[in-house]
């Protein structure tokens, strides 16, 4: 009994760790500027929605948060149709050189980001790609779609392989089984790997940083940054965008605890 | 596709099949060759060139390793690699240990389990540049959470982003706060495959939780930790948001960690040879360290953590 007593303190400390700066950032966004630095309080002395509102007035908000949806779901789009077919092939058809193309798909997957910066902002350059979508898009590929074709090859496996079997005996073709069969059945782990990649993308900066050159493309990660001015942080804002930056994440994270925890412990490769 | 199975057996089909296999492997592949592999090849390219792009009217000749032997004398470059080795000796140790005992207090935890879950995953998902404004901002404030506490303990706190030792403080905190729930919901993972009955037995034969804990849990949690402590190295040793955004790797260099100096080299100051030689050392560090945990801990225990 006492035992229990101390993992219950112990899991109540650790877990208020990690919650009290979330909520400390919530409170002081809606802290006038003036009582910003004042003696912290858990409890917010009222709502000043004054942050936001500079948020979307003075500083257009809405166009790194419209820039950061697009980038990120486009790139989760392609890295999973691609990745899909990929690691279906490697989870399910017989053909050789297997191994080592899982091999080489986890080895690209552990490449410091910083190592191929130079040579992606050469090339985006000459293909007049920097500071427009694509151009962060195709970057974001190079370490989404290891990401995606590593959990979903992981994913397949699992899948019964008598149902496939059942089904083209049955007389339906590769491609209808694949269609009617696996794709059904493979939705969940699709599911998994698409909440993953858009989580990691939303939240990338250094490629962001680096192949943007103007507000109109920065992404929400980029933006806030940049915020700072050149003598004083404008914390209030930054605190603001903080808490709008949080809130897709926040809410995935409601919705599909479950599924994340199974991704990242079932393929922990780091996007 | 079945009659002509009959026809031809075996082998036809299975000719379709490495066809098959091979369309739908090729389009991610070549994507994955064309954006990571084809830039690997071009830094060391690169990284064997005199390229400034501010000083444009003295070419791009080839210097041979030039680049880096400047790296060997560079004193910038052997302090940011040191910082590089402190900050992941910091935040690895610290995120195990932490990682550890919040996973084994999840493990224990029977109501709520799903609604702590949560609020654990909250601070992983968030965007790393946030979680280090909100921790500059916990320390910066003179009356922030930071400052009271140190005050409660009776000491002065330090200008933290001012001085050269304090302004790990934040850093290696902000890391911890961000990467300790992915840690501990890795481990949990790997504790719940535990056996009880191993618990049980153990306690029948009369150990107490210690010797529960480095009998039984320790060494079948073996491959989940060495996954963990494998992912959080590499991924500690290529630290560049966190600093970037809160200390931006000073005061002066002080906390300029690898990445954040290659960085500066190559977009900032447009020194591309020498920046890609930097990022050529960072890779192959990075590439034998990866080498050498499979090495030593062998590839398999790692394949079965990561299950």
């Amino acid at each position: 009994m006492i035992r229990r007593r101390g993992w219950l303190v112990v899991t109540t400390l650790l877990v208020a760790g990690l919650v009290l700066p979330i909520y400390w950032t919530l409170v002081s966004s809606f802290t006038p500027e003036s009582r910003l630095f004042a003696a912290p309080s858990l409890v917010p002395h009222g709502l000043v929605f004054d942050h936001y509102r500079a948020l979307f007035t003075q500083r257009d908000f809405w166009t790194p948060i419209r820039n950061s949806l697009i980038v990120a779901s486009a790139t989760t789009m392609v890295s999973v149709a691609l990745g899909a077919a990929c690691a279906y092939a490697i989870a399910r058809l017989r053909f050789r050189g297997k191994s080592l193309l899982l091999a080489f798909v986890l080895a690209v997957s552990m490449f410091p980001q910083m190592a191929i910066v130079s040579p992606l902002y050469v090339v985006l350059r000459a293909m007049h790609l920097l500071n427009t979508y694509p151009g962060l898009v195709l970057p974001y590929l190079t370490f989404a779609m290891p990401l995606a074709i590593w959990l979903l090859v992981g994913f397949f496996r699992q899948l019964p392989a008598d149902l496939e079997e059942a089904a083209m005996m049955d007389g339906a073709g590769r491609m209808r089984t694949l269609r009617e069969v696996i794709l059904p059945l493979a939705l969940p782990g699709l599911a998994t790997t698409a909440i993953l990649t858009f989580l990691y993308r939303w939240n990338e900066f250094l490629f962001a940083l680096s192949f943007t050159l103007g507000p109109e493309r920065y992404t929400v990660p980029v933006a806030i940054t940049l915020f700072r001015g050149q003598y004083q942080v404008p914390w209030g804002q930054v605190l603001a965008a903080a808490v709008i930056a949080t809130i897709p994440v926040a809410a995935i994270v409601l919705v599909a605890q479950r599924r994340i925890i199974a991704g990242l412990t079932s393929g922990a490769v780091k996007g | 596709m079945i009659g002509r199975r009959r026809q031809h057996p075996a082998r036809a089909w299975e000719d379709d099949e490495t066809r098959l296999a091979w369309a739908f492997v090729l389009p991610a592949l070549g994507v994955v060759a064309l954006i990571a592999v084809f830039p690997i090849v071009w830094t060391f390219w690169e990284s064997l060139h005199l390229d400034d792009l501010r000083m444009p009217w003295l070419g791009r000749p080839r210097v041979g390793f030039a680049n880096y032997a400047e790296a060997l004398g560079d004193q910038r470059f052997w302090s940011a690699l040191a910082h590089t080795g402190v900050f992941v000796a910091a935040t690895v140790t610290i995120e195990l240990a932490a990682g550890l005992l919040l996973a084994m207090a999840l493990d224990r935890l029977s109501r709520g389990a799903s609604a702590v879950r949560t609020a654990v995953l909250l601070p992983w998902a968030i965007p790393t540049v946030v979680a280090a404004l909100v921790w500059r901002f916990i320390f910066e404030s003179p009356s922030g959470v930071a400052n009271v506490a140190v005050h409660t303990l009776g000491m002065t706190p330090p200008t933290w982003f001012a001085d050269a030792v304090a302004a790990w403080v934040p850093l290696v905190l902000a890391d911890a706060w961000k990467t300790t729930p992915f840690v501990a919901l890795l481990l949990l993972a790997g504790l719940q495959t535990i056996d009880r009955a191993l618990h049980e037995a153990a306690a029948i034969d009369g150990a107490g939780p210690w010797r529960q804990f480095t009998g039984v849990t320790l060494p079948l949690l073996m491959p989940a930790l060495l996954v963990a402590f494998l992912f959080r190295t590499l991924d500690a040793f290529r630290v560049f948001d966190v600093v970037y955004v809160m200390t931006g790797g000073g005061p002066g260099t002080a906390t300029e960690p690898i990445a954040v100096y290659t960085f500066s080299t190559l977009m900032q100051n447009l020194r591309f040879g020498y920046g890609s030689a930097l990022s050529m050392i960072v890779f192959l560090v990075a590439f034998l360290f990866a080498l050498g945990t499979i090495q030593v801990f062998g590839g398999r225990t790692l394949l079965e953590g990561r299950r």
